[in-house]
Order: structure tokens, then sequence, then C-alpha cells
């Protein structure tokens, strides 16, 4: 792998930028890997080059029926923190946290990992106990967490409506300021430039269309390419996780629902930290372009088509425009929707499933782009071993059934009712 | 957006209904608790026709059952929710 640096930098502008070499190969597949992963998204391609990288696996494919970075991957609001309010969760995403500061370093690509803040907004004085409360959780566990009057909140972001007839009134916030927001692309594009060069075959326009299951347990999958026997299959696919597990003669724990994105026109820098609010959940940040990003509830039915309702939009520019009056000038740019997998108590699934050799790394509701660097380490660790890491060990499948689920919005067995 | 036709009010938006859940997953009231565990918590989530309980939430309320495509959104069928269907 040809390293980036500023002095090739250099170099390669003032030779016009025709000498990069391609960041990685296009490989026709081989017959047979020691792992598979299915699912070419951050989340998949962070596992292969954990596996490569950390366990020394040498034998690992990446599978995708698109192109790499084609699914949520690129449809998300980029945003990464790990201010959770349950310790299994706050475990799991604190490690990711952690991986994402030095992932530029690790890549050597940059991946735009700004820390700018992720600050959540109160409205009342039940949303600030609330808030003080999650902030108790985190400083138990280490993490910080740092609860903010209305005036600090006014000083950080001056064009929020601070005004006592506001529409949303602000109480308050809690600011985790190690988080903030990630280049989504470059993330991908990182972590595949990464495996490749560490021997990982990342295979595009590769659909996997079955699995081979003998006696329990798996020996392979058929694809659009062929079949390619495999020692172990960690299935990654949000969005195709149900689909991918009834091949195995699964039922997952997972409702398939629509998440819309919004970007406007750049402007010149006015929100330098995430804005959030779960009273109202309204997400508003602003990318390096200056493009300011939003997002807001799911469409809240089961839907697979990537294509967003118009309500929705109409619900997070007026909730955006209540909380910050001055966006009421932009025009947006774009609205995207990505399929996402739904769990039943609003975390993931990273483990093992009946079929042995098979693997699931599903569930991941709306919030599967923060844990992209956590998520791929600890299945790598789960795919090479055979056994779950403690991290991700309570992420089982079958806590659903033995009472054990992760809750996070104490919400019950409806992905649709936050 | 969806164009929901209620039994009892005619074509409607969709901003008025409520999606409540599959009807698979819907628990009858002499379920065991392996039954429940199965249709509280799991799913076939299929890509393409699905019998779904919705309500009528934002208008006359009523309970409904909908045969509609999660891939298309088309809605085939709208038809009043009875308790044994």
């Amino acid at each position: 792998m040809k390293r980036y640096s500023a002095l090739g930098l250099l170099r390669g502008g003032l030779g016009g930028h025709k000498a990069w070499p391609r960041a990685w190969r296009t490989p026709e597949p081989k017959p047979a890997y020691d792992i598979v992963i299915v699912g070419g998204g951050g989340h998949g391609l962070a596992t292969a080059y954990y596996l490569a990288k950390v366990h020394k696996m040498a034998s690992v494919a990446v599978l995708e029926k698109g192109w790499i970075g084609g699914g949520n991957a690129g449809r998300n609001t980029t945003i990464v923190r790990s201010n959770y309010r349950l310790p299994q969760s706050q475990a799991l995403l604190e490690f990711s946290l952690k991986l994402w500061e030095g992932l530029s370093d690790e890549l050597n690509y940059n991946v735009m990992f700004s820390q700018r803040g992720a600050l959540f907004l109160g409205h009342s004085d039940s949303d600030m106990t609330r808030l003080a409360e999650r902030g108790d959780a985190l400083a138990c566990n280490g993490i910080d967490a740092e609860l903010l009057t209305r005036e600090q909140v006014g000083r950080l972001i001056p064009l929020l409506d601070l005004s006592t007839n506001a529409r949303f009134p602000v109480f308050g916030g809690l600011i985790q300021r190690r988080g903030g927001t990630a280049r989504h692309d470059a993330v991908v594009w990182g972590y595949a430039r990464a495996a490749d060069a560490l021997g990982v075959d990342i295979i595009q326009n590769c659909e996997v269309t079955g699995l081979d299951i003998e006696g329990g347990r798996v020996k392979g999958v058929r694809t659009t390419r062929g079949d390619i026997a495999a020692g172990r299959v960690g299935l990654c696919a949000t969005g195709g996780s149900s689909r991918l597990a009834a091949m195995a003669g699964l039922r997952l724990p997972i409702e398939c629902h629509n998440l819309q994105a919004f970007v406007s026109e750049p402007v010149k820098p006015m929100i330098d930290t995430v804005i959030m609010s779960q009273s109202i959940h309204c997400y508003i940040s602003q990318s390096d372009k200056g493009e300011i990003v939003l997002g807001g509830d799911p469409d809240l039915y089961p839907t697979y088509a990537q294509r967003g309702m118009p309500m929705r939009i109409e619900d997070v520019a007026s909730q955006a425009i209540g909380l910050v009056p001055a966006l009421s000038r932009l025009r947006m740019l774009r609205s995207w929707a990505g399929t996402t997998d739904m769990s039943f108590d609003g975390s993931p699934i990273i483990g093992t499933t009946p079929v042995q050799d098979l693997y699931l790394n599903a569930g991941w509701c709306y919030g599967g782009f923060k844990a992209t660097p956590g998520s791929g380490w600890l299945y790598a660790h789960t795919l090479a071993t055979g056994a779950p890491h403690p991290i991700n060990a309570p992420f089982s499948l079958d806590r659903f059934e033995r009472g054990a689920t992760i809750d996070e919005a104490g919400a019950g067995p409806m992905p649709h009712h936050r | 957006m969806l164009l929901i036709n209620c039994p009892y009010c005619g074509p409607r938006s969709g901003a008025e209904f409520t999606f409540e859940r599959p009807i698979q997953s819907v628990v009858a009231l002499d379920a065991s608790p392996t039954q429940a565990n199965q249709r509280l918590f799991t799913r076939d989530n299929p890509r393409g026709a699905s019998w779904e309980l919705w309500r009528h939430a934002y208008g006359c309320r009523a309970w409904l059952r909908l045969n509609r495509d999660t891939a298309t959104h088309e809605i085939a069928e709208t038809v009043v929710f009875e308790a044994d269907a």
C-alpha cells in the first residue's frame, strides 16, 4: 500500500494527480475463504480489517451486492458519540469512540473525525432531570458528560432560539465534548483500502442468494458470481439481515424501517457542534463542506423502499427551524432514506446464531454509524475466536427469549414506539 | 405519502393513520409463553406483501387490516380488523 502523506500529496499535485494507484484491488472471488463477510458497508469492511490486522487472518472476503458504502454507510447523519444510558451500551459505544480517536492514523486515511461536541437539548424540567441522570450514569463509567445551563448552551450555539416564547424552549443541555462527526465515505474507503492492503478480497456486485448448510453448520455461500466455500460466515448486511437469516431458516427480532436525512445548500460556519433533541427527535449539524445536515424520526412503518415520506421532511424542517430560526432561510439540496434494522429493544445484535459457524451483526436501529470501528473490532473477535468478546456478549441474539433485553429507551417490543 | 382507504371514511392521508404491528405479531390471549415470545420478538420482516394492523388514530379510530407491499408501498386491501381474523 502506498502510504498517504502531506509530502506525497504535494508530489501528486505537482504531477497533476495522475500517478495515484487504485486504493483497493478488484479481485475475482476465490473458491474458498476461511471467513466470508456478507455486506461491504462500514461494519463489514471494519470487521475484515480487524480480522486481518488483529487476528492475522489471511483468507478473508467481503461480499457486497452493490458497491461498497452504497447502503447505510452513505445514508446516515455522520454523528459519533458514546453518551448512552445503559452500561452495556456505554461500554460498546465508548470502546468504539476510543477507536475513532485514533482511526485516521490507524488507517493512514483522513476520516475527518471532528470532536466538535454532541449536545442533547433539554426542553423542560423533566428533560433536565433525565439528562442529569444520564450524565451521572456516564460519569460513573468514566465517560465525559457535562450538564450545561441555558446560558452555557446559548454561548455554545448563539443561533438557538433561547427566547421565552420559543417553539421549543431550551432549559439546558448535556454535552459530550468528545463526540462529533466523521466523514462517512472516508470511513468506508479507509477501511477498504487498509483491509485490501492486508490481503482481504473485497468483491463488489456479488449478491448472496443462498447459504450452504449441512447438519446445522454453514459450509459456504451461493452468490451471483458462483459458490464460495467458507469456514465461517459473518452476516453484516443491514436491511438484508432478515432475508439472509431466512436462508438459514432463522427468524430475527428485526423489523426494517426507513430513516430519512436531509442536507441544505452549503453556507459559512454557523453551527459548530452537533445539536440533538431527544424530546422532539431532531438532529442538526454542519458538514465540513458547509451543508446543514438534518435528521429526525424514522417513518414509523415497515419498509424496504429507501424512499421517505414527505410528511417527515415537513416535521424535521419545522423542528429545526423552531430550534434555530435562521435555518428558515436555507434551501434544501437533497433528501434520502436508508433501510434500518430495527431491533426490539433498540440495541444491536452481534454474536453467534443457532447455525454453527454462522454469525450475525445486525439490528443497529438508526445508530450504527457511530459504532463502525467498535462493531468491526468486536465482530472480528467473535468471528476469529468463535465466541463473543465480553463487551458484545450482552448483545446476543437470544437475549429476547431470556428476558435480558437492553432497552435503552424503555419502549418495549415495539421498534417504532421510541 | 400513503393514501389509505378507510372502510368508514374513504380515502384519507397516511398522516391520519398509525402503524401498529404486523398481523403475525398480534398475540392471542391464550398464547403460551413460547408463542407469545415468538410473536412479540421475531418477524418474517418480508420484502413484499405483508398483512399489517393499522389504526385510523387521527380519524374514526378504527382498527384496520392492511395488505401492504413493503417495497412498493402499494396497498392492495384495507379491511376492518376483527379480533379473530
